[in-house]
């Protein structure tokens, strides 16, 4: 298992079923510190159901999370968040009214401004909201969409939108991104740069994970590869050690 | 002057009630349909704590929110992690029971026959007995509706509401407590009711169960609706037009008994004009359903 206190995220015997359709079977893993990891499989084989119960928003019917040797087995998703553990959805999720930025500001942890009192007195609201206002636009700037701070963000397009919920995703200043199909029907171009950023964010100390169906995107950027079946890990390793198994690629196209 | 000073008064009471209920519902996107029973809830608690108890007008108006306040967390404590649709339900069933409560639990609140004798208002010595120092102290009161309603639906607090209208598992995404912040949108906007419905008690000096029913939520819901949800000016607009304008009817000299159904059917009217041509209220962003 190697050294407990050298692991950021873990999962532990995790099973979850939907009305008799097994998702995650006993499903164990360990993550490292930073990097980036690949999780692949075809439809159906638990990927998104395991992003959603270590992010809390579905509990597991037995089984256990760890983050940094904490259990986050039941705790509520805005906990998780501020615990250092962000996700996207793989159906787009933002508040199409409001503008980019808001979006971006809204993720901000610890705002005072979420308190009852200091919403109604509004003591240091204003100052914080400077602050806030400024992290989020250096956030759009590192993503490519300082240009459209103040459009609504129901008005950029699909793949713009996908920067979006990274640039929240990045707001909560979580250590552990988990994207699900961040490139998944974006234009390839804007793809290419999507994943430079993902890169960018390895290098600077954060783990990625991330759930993707397009292997030569795996194969460019992910340390790990975790292939998973039927709610079962079936091949983890480097990619040039995993993708060119022929038995693993039989699974995962069949 | 007194006639209008008196509907003035009235549209103070309504302004709290509507831009109460906005926070709730335009903001939030929790519908209730419970507004009158919370307002009746301030009535009642602030009318039997002077009457009864001999308490002063402001300890009465307080203790009034906080009942009103202390029993919206028996409404959203078991229904606020279920989805909307049980919230309008759990809201309606204490509309029915409330009202139920203050129409026959009559050894205290008098059933039908109501209360009467409410003591006019007297703040610190300072007795209010002049429509003029009513009317003073009731636009006083839905300035601080109105302030809180404006403070809690801008900025970072007003930002994280919207979320919880739009997506609320985005807004889980973002790290916001949306169980916190509903529980909290709730008991404010329930509170501010509660004082509108003290306002009332002391203003009338007789309260009865009639004043508190579904059908007054529904008009409050209206005019929420009619000037336009989740928006700083809406529900004000929505309450002053709802307000003045049966008053205005009575001045077409229409027999009573006419103008009574043409209100109503003058009610009808304008709402349905409104969801077919202006969905989102005469000033709202925001629409229903969508």
């Amino acid at each position: 298992m190697g050294i407990s206190h050298s692991r950021t995220l873990r999962c532990e015997k995790l099973n979850k079923c939907f009305d008799g359709v097994t998702a995650l079977q006993a499903f164990t893993l360990a993550l490292p510190r930073c990097g980036i990891v690949a999780i692949i499989g075809p439809n159906g084989a638990g990927k998104t159901t395991l992003l959603n119960v270590v992010t809390g928003f579905l509990r597991p019917d037995s089984g256990l999370c760890l983050l940094d040797d904490r259990d986050i087995t039941r705790a509520p998703p805005h906990r998780i968040v501020r615990m250092g553990l962000a996700r996207t959805f793989q159906d787009l999720r933002l508040i199409r009214l409001i503008s980019v930025l808001e979006n971006v500001m809204l993720a901000r942890p610890n705002q005072r401004g979420d308190k009852l009192w200091a919403a109604l007195t509004r003591t240091g609201v204003r100052n914080e909201e400077r602050r806030n206002q400024q992290n989020a636009m250096r956030l759009l700037d590192f993503v490519g969409l300082a240009g459209k701070a103040e459009e609504p963000a129901g008005e950029l397009s699909y793949g713009e939108q996908k920067l979006l919920t990274l640039a929240c995703c990045l707001a909560t200043e979580a250590r552990i991104l988990l994207l699900d199909e961040p490139i998944a029907g974006v234009h390839p171009e804007l793809a290419r740069q999507i994943l430079g950023l993902l890169e960018n964010l390895r290098d600077s100390g954060k783990l990625i994970v991330f759930i993707e169906h397009d292997l030569a995107a795996v194969r460019e950027i992910a340390d790990r590869v975790i292939v998973m079946d039927e709610g079962r890990i079936i091949a983890d390793g480097s990619p040039s050690d995993v993708l060119n198994r022929p038995e693993i690629m039989e699974a995962y196209v069949a | 002057m007194e006639y209008v000073g008196h509907v003035l008064v009235f549209v103070a009471i309504y302004v709290i009630l509507a831009v109460s209920l906005d926070l709730l519902a335009g903001h939030t996107g929790m519908l209730s349909v419970a507004p009158a029973a919370f307002y009746g809830l301030g009535a009642y608690t602030s009318a039997l704590l002077t009457v009864e108890a001999g308490a002063s007008f402001l300890v009465a108006l307080l203790a009034g929110m906080i009942v009103a306040g202390v029993l919206s967390l028996a409404v959203s404590l078991p229904s606020l992690r279920l989805v909307d649709e049980y919230f309008v339900i759990a809201t309606f069933a204490l509309q029915i029971v409330l009202f139920s409560l203050f129409n026959n639990w009559v050894s205290l609140t008098g059933g039908p026959m109501g209360i009467p004798g409410i003591p006019p208002p007297a703040i610190f010595g300072i007795r209010v007995t002049s429509r003029a120092g009513f009317l003073v102290m009731a636009s006083l009161c839905a300035g601080l509706a109105y302030t809180v309603v404006w403070r809690l639906s801008t900025g970072p607090f007003g930002r994280a509401l919207h979320a919880i209208r739009e997506d609320e598992v985005f807004a889980k995404a973002a790290g916001k407590d949306t169980v916190r912040l509903k529980i909290t949108a709730f008991a404010i906007s329930v509170a501010l009711a509660a004082m509108a419905g003290s306002l009332y008690a002391h203003y009338i000096s007789y309260i009865d169960p009639s004043s508190f029913t579904v059908m007054e939520s529904i008009l409050i819901i209206s005019m929420v609706i009619l000037g336009g949800a989740g928006s700083l000016w809406g529900p004000l607009i929505g309450a002053i037009a709802l307000v003045t304008l049966p008053e205005a009817l009575r001045f077409l000299g229409l027999p009573s008994s006419v103008a009574a159904n043409l209100r109503q059917v003058v009610y009808g009217a304008l709402l349905l004009l409104v969801m077919l041509l202006r969905p989102r209220g005469l000033v709202g962003k925001y629409a229903f359903g969508q």
